[in-house]
């Protein structure tokens, strides 16, 4: 079974979200590392770049399957993981720690609600 | 999930395999990692249950003549324990499927891809004359596959077969772990190792015995994730992405299994006129000189004018470049010629280079 933390917030496209004062930590859901398979490279944005909640921010590719990442928050992006372009299956082996990949500050934290929490997003995957 | 199970489907589920629906069969797609399973198979052994693959038995007087008529490459050749790769074509000269033909005492196997099973058989049952029976086995026979240059040692723990004896595309009937098996010298990863072709209720013991033996070695089991980059790093074709009822085997890179000269078939006239016209497009190799990962349907551009289209493409782990097949305008197809894959919307650089991708080491 896929692991999913009761203290993130999901997206019904299988990112989390981990809010740190103004600050959300994004990353992929263990179901969808899972679903993807072996990821072979991110392609993700640069510090500074804006995006609403809802934009495509990146992609990642698998040896299968290729799939697009969607910025569940509002806001800019403030760090992303470098550790990742040497590393990709880290968001294999470790997808709510070592594997995130962009910190968003955000503009419009009132968006969160609108987020799943763990049982609703356990009932979305079932 | 909907689909026919294996005779190994508990030993997939025990495996931890994630299992999908493909060609009306639940099939292991992977079992943990597949670059790790590709990695297995390239390095030591790895065990594949392809079962799904068909296999349909012709026998009778006419079984020569009629297989003669129906694929490209040419049976009389063969011996007794002998196979060959071939194919089926339509009268226009696009594939049907592509097959394997073994050549018995008394009969013919073809073997042909899951995929195409039906339509395969409906056609062979059509064109059958009075004096062949057609009996198709697919259901009750299961196919292991043993790949990697530590398979033979690992088989023939299991058999008194010489192993040895067995070269490149020719077979044995003999006995593996106390079962009746076809011993066949083939496979679809670039490897050494063999493919069993095993009664269904054969199929669990056989499995086991190999796991068992090949444990020194590490064996592990392979879905059908890592049996696809093995065998694009090869340059195989795949029916339904690099070959399909609208390409011949000459612009497939497959002359060299279609024997015009070897008397009349079906497509054979199609085969000979696009000859004649001189080919307009070919199936070629080509790596992306940037991160990226080429698949089905990238188109290929060279400025603002469209070349052709990829036909597979993956993440090679032996090469770690990305690497594709596709059918380019001819004139864009020799070795060395670079041009651009359009990937979701960004341009990448791409080349042609020579095939095999892989060139095994031993």
């Amino acid at each position: 079974m896929a692991s999913i933390p009761q203290d993130l917030k999901y997206t019904e496209e299988h990112e989390w979200v981990r809010v740190e004062g103004d600050t959300a930590t994004i990353g992929v859901t263990d179901f969808a590392q899972g679903e993807l398979g072996d990821v072979v490279f991110l392609e993700l944005p640069e510090t500074g770049d804006e995006f609403k909640q809802g934009d495509s921010f990146g992609s990642i590719e698998a040896v299968k399957t290729v799939a697009d990442l969607y910025s569940p928050l509002s806001g800019t992006v403030a760090e992303i993981n470098e550790t990742l372009e040497d590393a990709p299956e880290t968001v294999n082996d470790s997808p709510y720690e070592d594997g995130w990949l962009i910190k968003l500050k955000l503009s419009d934290p009132g968006e969160l609600d609108a987020l799943m929490d763990a049982e609703a997003y356990a009932k979305h995957i079932e | 999930m909907e689909g026919k199970q294996t005779a190994l489907y508990e030993k997939h589920v025990a495996a931890g395999a994630k299992l999908v629906p493909f060609a009306g069969y639940l099939m292991p797609i992977q079992y943990h990692s597949i670059t790790a399973e590709h990695q297995k198979v390239r390095e030591s052994v790895g065990i594949f249950d392809v079962s799904h693959m068909g296999e349909i038995w012709i026998k009778g007087d006419g079984a020569l003549e009629f297989i003669n008529k129906i694929t490209v490459n040419n049976p009389a050749k063969l011996q007794v324990n002998q196979a060959q790769y071939s194919a089926m074509l339509y009268e226009n000269g696009g594939f049907i499927d592509d097959l394997i033909v073994y050549r018995f005492e008394d009969r013919f196997m073809l073997v042909v891809n899951a995929a195409n099973h039906a339509k395969d058989l409906a056609w062979i049952e059509k064109h059958a004359p009075s004096n062949v029976t057609i009996d198709d086995a697919s259901h009750r026979m299961s196919l292991l596959a043993v790949q990697g240059r530590n398979a033979p040692a690992v088989i023939q723990k299991l058999t008194d077969t010489n192993l040895d004896d067995i070269k490149f595309y020719w077979f044995r009937e003999g006995e593996v772990a106390g079962q009746r098996a076809v011993i066949s010298a083939t496979g679809y990863t670039g490897e050494a190792g063999f493919e069993l072709y095993i009664d269904n209720e054969s199929a669990p013991a056989v499995w086991d015995a190999v796991m068992e033996a090949g444990a020194e070695f590490g064996i592990e089991p392979i879905g059908l994730g890592a049996r696809d980059t093995l065998r694009l790093e090869m340059k195989f074709a795949l029916y339904g992405n690099d070959i399909d009822d609208e390409h011949n085997p000459l612009e497939a890179g497959l002359g060299w299994i279609t024997k015009v000269n070897k008397g009349e078939f079906i497509g054979r006239e199609a085969v000979l006129a696009a000859k004649e016209k001189g080919l307009s497009r070919k199936l070629i190799g080509f790596e992306v000189e940037e991160k990226a990962i080429p698949r089905h349907g990238y188109e290929c551009y060279q400025g603002d004018t469209k070349i052709g289209d990829v036909t597979s493409g993956a993440w090679s782990p032996s090469l770690d470049k990305g690497l594709g097949l596709a059918y380019l305008a001819k004139e864009f197809t020799a070795v060395g010629t670079k041009f651009e894959l359009d990937i979701r919307g960004k341009r990448k650089p791409a080349r042609v280079v020579e095939t095999p991708f892989y060139k095994r080491p031993y």
